[in-house]
């Protein structure tokens, strides 16, 4: 009890509630526009935030975090556009409840499903966070290396079908993090004898390069598209009555959400896949799937809501960011010498909590919010595509020149936005680059403490401190764990693979083109026998030949 | 290779090559300069050397962006490639844009310049009506309102500020 009223001190103050009330309304506001989105604006804003206190800064990160996807749920059931990535599920269901005059019923069941998610998360994590606070200092070096490198792994294994690009992009992101002056030998790595190069290429340059100015650009070189709006008549209170009907589907969901957003590297889109299947697996009305259920709405708005709460505690308890948005929320902890990890649920517990209760507050208001000001705020999704980048484009400058009113700063990011802007057009992830970014440094760190006292390989996974050679039970666990997320990848590539062979047999082309061959080889066959049949005939009655 | 793994290809075919050709050849020249850029310190561990992560890092680039490369379901170049690069090389455009608002701030002034950009690149997209002209000068007021005088962004005062009289001089620096 007294966690929580040493929490509640700490967000009882006017600027942290003010930034909590602009985080989550801006955070709606961004996800509402389609082709903005949270990493957009959280790339802006971070700068910003480093001049505040570390609490005030990261609760408007977190109130765009965790308030955009309640925002991106509205083009998505009104226009079938997602606002933010992790709605495309949700046009699956909304959209045709929309088109069948159920705009105002698929709005208001989105709101509660994300109302459930984001509530049921936060409830799990303070409910959680005394056994991870005794779990987390269990976590040394070499626990952490193991961890971020899982992390690593998992992000690029889930870009199914570009994991080798992913994995390519991540080693890049690790090698601009290795570029500057080398923390320990005071070496410098890569620098070409560039000063410039010397400090080493700023992280949050790279993001505002790869998120923020190569949106402006992809924007600016597309096409405005033309909106037709569904007009909203009536109130939106329905939705949480109907959502307690569903009350299997939405905890099952929220329980997805939870457990994946914990999981580095996993996120969202794995928690409404998961939950979907579930949904529909174990509806009465499985075939309503995909053309207007209400399940399936509350299956995908609960578990996306559920992770931001969720992917918080890699971050909190590890300093592990499992995705872009958490990454970014790091470097606010990094310029305030607050490090997170173990010690900071050892030590400050409180600002954990406080964290926590942020989000449960901001739910509130979002939700408020949205059951009172949805009519205003559709009109935002009609701003023009073309305007937005625009806007995007001087937005960011704020963002790259406030850090250090460096040209040279503006130049890289301005590279970086069109490496992003290429990589957009060919649909290849940029995410693997920031966490390769982040991540790279704290396995550097890590290995390199983790590997001061190791000799052999098993001796990795042994405390041996004087002659106690016991076990690290969480690495081993973390090592069986990438073994295992190994050989899953490498079944599923062998599977996709055996699918693609059959798939390839299956056309009538491809069976056309395989009967051809045989009938070739067959004919090959024959005039290979027939010849050796009429060597072995010559060879024992060799006048028959001149004969003839 | 088939058509049915060029359709089951996760984005679009068009400026894949190039891009996997670029990043391979990226790689391996920063590979070639991996001796001359790092240094292999004598009496350290193989892990601590200050040539270990970037070894790891440009092999890892060298492998997966070859083996990516080598697994693309179309290996040469069509027409739809030259129309891609096209759009990539016209978006340089919009980085000449960014670079000019850039080096403009130092000089004129963040308010002045965002009021003439804003709308000019407006202009620039094809909105040429009164609306989104005046629509685009109160975006940029109110971003410079919003970032400068209001979060107080680091973003020093143009150089022309000097030239204003006395005391509208330091309220332009620290506001605009």
């Amino acid at each position: 009890m007294d966690l929580i009223l040493s929490s509640i001190e700490i967000l009882a103050r006017w600027d942290v509630l003010l930034a909590l009330l602009a985080g989550s309304v801006g955070g709606v506001l961004i996800g509402a526009i389609p082709g903005v989105g949270p990493a957009v604006a959280i790339a802006i804003l971070l700068p910003a935030t480093f001049s505040m206190d570390p609490i005030v800064g990261l609760t408007v990160l977190l109130g765009i975090y965790g308030s955009s996807m309640y925002g991106g749920s509205i083009p998505a059931i009104l226009i079938n556009t997602p606002g933010t990535a992790v709605n495309a599920l949700t046009t699956y269901d909304g959209y045709p409840m929309t088109t069948r005059g159920e705009a105002r019923r698929a709005l208001s069941l989105a709101y509660s499903a994300s109302f459930f998610g984001g509530i049921f998360s936060v409830i799990c994590l303070i409910l959680f966070a005394p056994i991870l606070a005794k779990i987390a200092p269990m976590f040394g070096s070499r626990e952490i290396f193991l961890a971020a490198l899982l992390g690593l792994l998992l992000v690029v294994v889930a870009h199914r079908g570009q994991a080798l690009i992913a994995a390519a992009l991540a080693c890049f992101g690790i090698f601009l993090n290795t570029v500057g002056l080398e923390p320990v030998k005071y070496t410098k790595r890569f620098t070409f004898d560039q000063s410039w190069l010397s400090g080493g290429v700023n992280l949050i340059v790279v993001v505002l390069g790869l998120f923020a100015l190569s949106q402006a650009f992809y924007l600016l070189t597309g096409e405005d598209e033309k909106v037709r709006m569904t007009k909203l008549r009536g109130g939106l209170f329905q939705g949480l009555r109907e959502l307690a009907r569903h009350p299997r589907v939405a905890g099952v969901s929220g329980t997805f959400g939870v457990l994946m957003g914990m999981i580095p590297g996993v996120g969202e889109f794995t928690a409404q896949f998961l939950s979907y299947t579930y949904a529909q697996k174990t509806s009465k009305r499985p075939q309503d799937f995909g053309h207007g259920s209400s399940e399936g709405l509350i299956a995908a708005e609960t578990a996306n809501n559920a992770v931001p709460a969720a992917a918080m505690v890699p971050l909190l308890a590890l300093g592990i960011p499992g995705e872009a948005l958490t990454a970014m929320m790091l470097s606010v902890f990094y310029v305030h010498n607050v490090v997170p990890g173990p010690q900071l649920f050892q030590n400050d517990m409180d600002f954990v909590v406080a964290l926590y209760l942020a989000l449960l507050l901001l739910n509130i208001l979002v939700l408020v919010f949205l059951l009172f000001a949805t009519n205003q705020l559709i009109k935002v999704v009609k701003i023009p595509n073309r305007f937005l980048g625009a806007a995007i484009l001087v937005l960011s400058f704020v963002g790259v020149y406030s850090l250090r009113n460096s040209f040279t700063d503006c130049l890289i990011a301005a590279c970086f936005g069109i490496f992003g802007f290429v990589l957009k057009r060919l649909s290849i992830p940029a995410v693997p680059i920031i966490l390769g970014m982040v991540l790279g440094g704290i396995m550097e760190v890590k290995l390199r403490a983790g590997m001061a006292r190791v000799k052999t390989f098993p001796d990795f996974f042994k405390d041996g401190r004087g002659d106690d050679t016991s076990l690290r039970p969480i690495a081993v666990i973390l090592f069986i764990m990438i073994i295992g997320v190994l050989i899953i990848h490498f079944r599923r590539v062998w599977l996709d693979r055996k699918e693609l062979k059959e798939a390839k047999w299956s056309t009538k082309h491809a069976s056309t083109n395989f009967g051809m061959h045989l009938s070739r080889r067959k004919d090959y066959l024959l005039r290979e026998r027939g010849r050796k049949v009429r060597e072995k005939h010559l060879k024992y009655n060799p006048r028959s030949t001149g004969k003839r | 290779m088939s058509s049915l793994e060029e359709k089951r290809f996760p984005g679009p075919l068009r400026g894949q090559i190039l891009f996997a050709i670029v990043f391979l050849v990226a790689a391996v020249l920063l590979l070639s300069q991996l001796g001359d850029q790092t240094k292999w310190m004598k009496r350290t561990k193989f892990f601590a050397q200050p040539r270990f992560w970037p070894m790891i890092s440009i092999t890892g680039m060298v492998i997966f962006g070859g083996l990516h490369l080598w697994k693309l379901p179309r290996r040469r170049f069509v027409r739809a490639d030259v129309v891609e690069w096209r759009v990539w090389f016209f978006a340089i455009e919009w980085v000449l844009w960014f670079l000019l608002y850039v080096i403009l701030v130092p000089i004129i002034g963040y308010l002045p310049v965002t009021m003439v950009f804003m709308p000019l690149l407006v202009w620039r997209m094809g909105y040429h009506n009164k609306r989104m002209m005046w629509v685009s000068v109160g975006f940029g007021v109110a971003v410079v309102l919003f970032f400068k005088a209001f979060l107080d962004v680091k973003i020093p005062g143009g150089a022309l500020y000097e030239y204003l009289p006395g005391a509208l001089r330091s309220f332009f620096i620290l506001n605009f």
